[in-house]
């Protein structure tokens, strides 16, 4: 889902452009406040402030509640990543599979605490409740892609998959 | 294919094996294949059978027969005369009482097969899930034809005689959900699929999803003929992408064959379904913070009552039921209460979905009738624990419980489990072995609870935040003994006190670790010591 997404910040012309796009294809009703969000977060990575704005100005919900909703769901951030994005599993499945080795390693590899994203923009890393790949764990997701059954060891190697 | 009629169950411990079970399994094997059994008959392994004396030891199912101790050149004899003529071989019989009370585990499901019954994984793996004719050819849609010759009173009398209780975790009869939404007086009402599946171990919604999406759409249409309503949503997980496009995509062919819209085959009865992805929020599964979602707003739970039933999506009637629960719907109506009633046990018929994880030798995922035991669970579907002795399961996902060993035993339907105090959950099966410590796996769950806990109510805010906190402070060596009458107070007073059933049930892990792991936990606070050396203690 987050593979095709643009890392330059937009202007707020594009903005402006690609919000009213997205409301032609909607209703401007609460209901598709989530959808309008999940199509920006498609779109350009992360909902910025003036996103916020604008999404507020053209359907008419107000702004804190706008950034309420965007703030609740972990899906929706609010903030720029990195250029990849690593969810790792920090649920007890996962944990007792030798989850809890992993995240050690992982935090060394990256040099990152969770929330964290690295000074070259790179990476991002969070972590996250469950991602139903249980029967593969301990598991972390790159981008939305699953990498299961890793190891300390293993971990390096997956890693430099990704530029 | 054929049907499995027979199973071979046969002990593989250490002891077996040195008294040569492995050539007894490939004589197994090798004599099926010849009389060209290997369709009818399975050969399955038992990891861990106790303290018995004669070895190897071999049940057969569905008879449960017993023969101890079973020797490879036994075996063809075997094969011919009990699989084959169907006659029992006496001279081979097991006869020592004690040996047969200790494996009365195994052989308890006499009459059935150890092997899973599928009812709500019945097309999983078998149809192209994105095909609705292989659906059709599988007697989809058969169903709802069925149920369009009933009048819908008739349809919600059937699932309320089938005794069908709620999948998603908390049980509850779902006949009953159906009734009182279509008793409810109002023009407008709504079915809701919640397939927010986020318990932490469950995957089971996602595979029903991803392999039999239009199952689930014919479920809802039957819902909506026999509550009266014409509007459905279905409410999927965000990070499960490729459930979302199958059933995007079920719906679309649904559509385009006319069993979706207005009018649906001829029939005058309208309804129609809206997809609707979730954007991470664990607390969105509880059903009133769905219906908050949908509509637009932060996933926060309502005060009940009113319960959705009564006033739910946008104040109107509203029946909310687990994709799993759905599934079972169109078996149900097909066949009837009665045969839905043969599986299970009495008060919780039918079969559940499992998913087995952690520390076993296979894990993955299983339907099996209600009321079947850890033990069994462990032994004949994980093939045993991987490394060490069987220490606790963990059910449910993050809102189960925490079963001990010595509770392996209790069969699994809703209400053993509650005799017991334990829960049994949305079916996660996390099996834990004697390498894991007690308080850091109930530390990691209370995390996740302190992690989506929505903010809402202040119980449950405050309360997840500090068990969480004491917990760290415990397993980190600072712990005192007024911290374990904390802990105890805090998962009473979230039971007691939150609005919903996220902090109802996030003093559960707590509570059954004061119950059954007291000394554990203590260990860790007056000899500063952790016993299995997972703790950082420092």
């Amino acid at each position: 889902m987050e593979e095709n997404l643009t890392q330059s910040i937009p202007t707020i012309d594009e903005l402006k452009q690609e919000i009213s796009l997205i409301l032609q294809e909607t209703e401007k009703d609460r209901e598709s406040l989530i959808p309008i969000l999940h199509k920006l977060t498609q779109r350009f990575g992360y909902i910025s402030s003036q996103a916020l704005y604008e999404i507020s100005a053209q359907t008419s919900i107000p702004l804190a509640e706008v950034f309420s909703v965007a703030t609740f769901y972990r899906m929706l951030p609010t903030q720029q990543r990195g250029r990849h994005v690593i969810l790792f599993c920090e649920s007890l499945p996962c944990h007792v599979v030798g989850g809890r080795e992993l995240f050690q390693a992982l935090k060394a590899e990256l040099q990152l605490e969770p929330g964290e994203t690295s000074k070259d923009q790179k990476w991002t890393l969070l972590t996250t409740s469950c991602l139903g790949v249980c029967n593969f764990g301990p598991v972390i997701s790159i981008d939305g892609n699953i990498h299961g059954h890793l190891t300390p060891e293993s971990l390096p190697e997956i890693l430099n998959k990704y530029e | 294919m054929k049907t499995v009629r027979s199973m071979v169950l046969i002990s593989n411990d250490p002891k077996s094996k040195a008294n040569a079970s492995q050539e007894v399994i490939a004589a197994f094997k090798l004599a099926i294949k010849n009389l060209e059994l290997t369709d009818e008959v399975a050969v399955s392994t038992i990891p861990e059978i106790g303290m018995v004396r004669n070895l190897p030891l071999v049940v057969i199912f569905p008879e449960a027969t017993v023969y101890a101790p079973v020797k490879p050149e036994d075996v063809p004899q075997l094969v011919e005369e009990h699989l084959f003529k169907g006659r029992e071989v006496p001279d081979l019989k097991e006869k020592d009482p004690d040996t047969l009370r200790k494996i009365a585990w195994l052989t308890q499901r006499k009459g059935t097969l150890p092997a899973e019954n599928r009812i709500a994984l019945r097309n999983v793996g078998i149809i192209d899930p994105e095909s609705i004719d292989d659906f059709f050819a599988y007697e989809g849609g058969q169903a709802f034809a069925t149920a369009l010759q009933m009048t819908p009173d008739l349809v919600v009398e059937i699932i309320k005689a089938s005794g069908l209780r709620g999948r998603g975790g908390a049980g509850f009869p779902a006949g009953i959900k159906w009734d009182s939404v279509r008793k409810t007086p109002g023009k407008k009402k709504y079915v809701i699929c919640n397939a927010d599946e986020s318990e932490p171990g469950t995957f089971k919604d996602r595979v029903i999803m991803e392999g039999d999406p239009f199952s689930i759409i014919e479920a809802m249409l039957i819902a909506a003929y026999a509550i009266g309503s014409d509007e459905g949503y279905i409410y999927i997980r965000g990070e499960y992408q490729l459930a979302l496009d199958r059933v995007q995509k079920a719906i679309q062919q649904t559509r385009e064959y006319g069993g979706l819209g207005k009018n649906i085959f001829g029939s005058g009865f309208d309804f129609d379904i809206h997809i609707h992805a979730g954007a991470g929020a664990y607390i969105c599964g509880e059903e009133t913070a769905l219906l908050e979602s949908i509509e637009g707003g932060r996933g926060e739970p309502r005060v009940k009552p009113p319960y959705p039933t009564t006033s739910g999506l946008w104040g109107k009637p509203t029946l909310i039921n687990n994709v799993e629960t759905f599934a079972n719907i169109p078996p149900i109506v097909l066949n009837g209460a009665q045969w839905f009633k043969s599986f299970g046990t009495p008060s919780s018929p039918g079969t559940k979905v499992y998913t087995i994880l952690g520390n076993v030798n296979n894990t993955g995922l299983i339907e099996v009738p209600m009321g079947i035991t850890l033990r069994e669970v462990i032994n004949i579907y994980g093939k045993g624990i991987k490394g060490g002795q069987f220490k606790f399961a963990q059910t449910g996902g993050s809102s189960g419980s925490i079963i001990p060993a010595s509770l392996q035993d209790t069969p699994m339907d809703f209400d053993s489990y509650r005799k017991v105090g334990v829960a049994l959950g949305s079916g996660a099966l996390l099996i834990c072995n004697d390498s894991n410590c007690i308080v850091d796996s109930v530390r990691v769950l209370a995390r996740f609870f302190q992690e989506e806990c929505c903010g809402k109510c202040v119980p449950c805010r405050v309360g997840t935040d500090q068990a969480w906190k004491i917990l760290t402070n415990i397993s980190e060596g600072r712990g005192t003994m007024e911290d374990i009458a904390h802990l105890e107070w805090l998962s009473k007073g979230l039971e007691d006190f939150s609005n919903c059933g996220l902090g109802q049930t996030a003093g559960a892990p707590i509570k059954n670790m004061l119950d059954h792991f007291r000394a554990e936990l203590e260990a860790h606070i007056k000899l500063g010591v952790c016993p299995t050396g997972v703790c950082p203690m420092s």
